[in-house]
């Protein structure tokens, strides 16, 4: 059900150069969760290499859902299935797929939440976490790690003189980044945010939208917003969710200037009854 | 168009729309008056008449362009409401230019009923010129209330009659001057009619163009009469 999909037919800025190459795509996705409920409905849409790629819609259009496929979340609870593939590129894996295992899902493919939720452990331990997961002892090796990390977070400068102190003592903002510092340890390749900051406030937001613009140098970014205009201003790509189908993917200056489909256009501009 | 969930939005999206149309209509009386002025003798109110529409049509592009800095300040619009705000902000722009150049017309038929060296033959091709312009600037401001892609385009292709009509009165003009260089100071008053009337046709196709840029969301200033008819035609 993709709409208008000329990259840049109506944009701002007509841009004929070819979109980058794909990180990942979703192929005729859908998902059932194990009460029965279709929340997703075969969904097609490609994942561009170092860009950020918004998912928006109405509350419980399934654009967490979609997100939470991608890392394989929903496998913590029975009954859920999958049906279709997301594949990863450039080995073209399946994510999807049985034999894969979702531990290394997540190491590839990182998620960082709507509240912040540091380990109730120490700043450095919460970044050295996901390594110590995967049997890295090496002190001098956890502690480049770490640093980089929270560089990667833009945070070290801020925590540098007290990283045994507990992560929960941070402000909410560097909460956050912490969380984001501790997603980049295993060297993801691609990040989710899943409304990364609703609880944040305009300042902690401005400067977390700051570090994606920073971050898609290194990963590939999928972002989960209610926050339309934060949508428009960190994202390259934006899809447009409803009930579990994707009725637009396109440029995100596309979108928000001259979307292709009707239903999209009602959205973005608040005309949603 | 449906409506925004926002009630306060949707009327601060129709005050800056009928504002532009409150404006035009202004504009439109204004045009009315300069070419009665172009037509009739010398009538001093009517060129007063002139002056003060113009006066009040800087005012409503003022305030018409202070609603949509608030309308971006406190709604960052989107889509199509951003495109009708940033068309707004042009029409208005351009409207109150064709608001300039008709008064210029006014005081310039002033100057010229001071000589009685210009035959009406000649005048009356700048006057049938006026004409077009007014014809252009009201299907114009048609087109902006109906959101008329088709209306638009006419427009635009309108804009080539009126380059052409100006490029004969300036030959005549010339051919005039060299015969009798007594005409030359009234010559060029009727020079700088013409070509006042030339910038309310460009003014009224920049009006059109936007149009087309409210509903195709393409940029189409530059493009041909014939290219934005195929664009406007385009699904």
């Amino acid at each position: 059900m993709l709409g208008s999909a000329r990259p840049g037919a109506a944009g701002l800025t007509p841009d004929a150069s070819p979109p980058p190459p794909l990180k990942a795509e979703s192929r005729d996705l859908s998902f059932h969760y194990g009460n029965g409920f279709k929340a997703l409905n075969a969904i097609t849409m490609p994942v561009h290499e170092h860009r950020v790629t918004a998912l928006i819609g109405p509350s419980g259009c399934g654009k967490s859902t979609f997100l939470r496929c991608f890392n394989r979340m929903h496998d913590l609870y029975p009954g859920n299935r999958y049906e279709g593939a997301i594949v990863l590129h450039p080995d073209n894996t399946n994510l999807l797929a049985d034999d894969v295992d979702p531990i290394e899902v997540r190491m590839r493919v990182s998620m960082v939440f709507q509240k912040p939720n540091p380990f109730p452990k120490s700043i450095y331990e919460n970044v050295a976490y996901g390594l110590r997961v995967r049997g890295v002892t090496n002190k001098n090796h956890l502690d480049d790690k770490v640093e980089e990390s929270l560089r990667g977070a833009a945070l070290w400068d801020e925590v540098k003189q007290r990283l045994n102190e507990v992560g929960s003592n941070l402000s909410g903002g560097q909460q956050q980044r912490l969380c984001i510092a501790r997603a980049l340890a295993t060297d993801p390749e691609i990040l989710l945010f899943d409304e990364p900051t609703s609880a944040l406030d305009p300042i902690a937001t401005a400067s977390i939208e700051e570090l994606i613009s920073e971050l898609k140098k290194r990963v590939t970014i999928l972002i989960v917003t209610h926050n339309m205009q934060q949508a428009a201003r960190v994202s390259d790509y934006t899809a447009y969710m409803y009930l579990g189908e994707l009725i637009e993917f396109d440029r995100t200056d596309t979108i928000f200037f001259k979307p292709g489909r009707k239903e999209t256009e009602d959205y973005i501009t608040g005309r949603f009854g | 168009m449906s409506d925004h969930t926002s009630k306060q939005f949707d009327a601060e999206m129709e005050a800056i729309r009928s504002g532009v149309l409150s404006m035009g209509g202004l504009v439109e009386r204004q045009m009315a008056r300069a070419i009665a002025a172009l037509e009739e003798d010398e009538d001093a109110k009517l060129i007063d008449a002139v002056a003060a529409d113009e006066r009040a049509i800087n005012q409503l592009q003022i305030a018409i362009d202070q609603q949509c800095a608030q309308i971006i300040a406190r709604r960052q619009p989107t889509a199509v409401d951003l495109r009708i705000v940033l068309t707004v902000t042009k029409v208005v722009n351009d409207l109150e230019r064709i608001g300039d150049e008709i008064k210029k017309v006014a005081y310039k038929a002033a100057g010229v009923r001071g000589s009685d060296r210009l035959t009406r033959i000649r005048y009356y091709d700048v006057v049938r010129m006026a004409g077009g312009a007014q014809q252009m600037l009201r299907k114009a401001l048609d087109a902006f209330a109906r959101l008329d892609v088709n209306e638009a385009a006419d427009v635009v292709a309108d804009d080539d009659d009126i380059d052409v009509a100006f490029n004969a009165v300036m030959r005549q003009l010339i051919s005039f001057m060299m015969e009798d260089p007594r005409t030359i100071s009234a010559s060029l008053e009727v020079v700088f009619i013409a070509k006042a009337i030339e910038r309310i046709g460009d003014h009224a196709k920049n009006i059109s163009e936007s149009v087309v840029q409210v509903v195709k969301g393409k940029d189409v200033r530059h493009a041909t009469a014939e290219q934005i008819r195929a664009e406007v035609a385009g699904e």
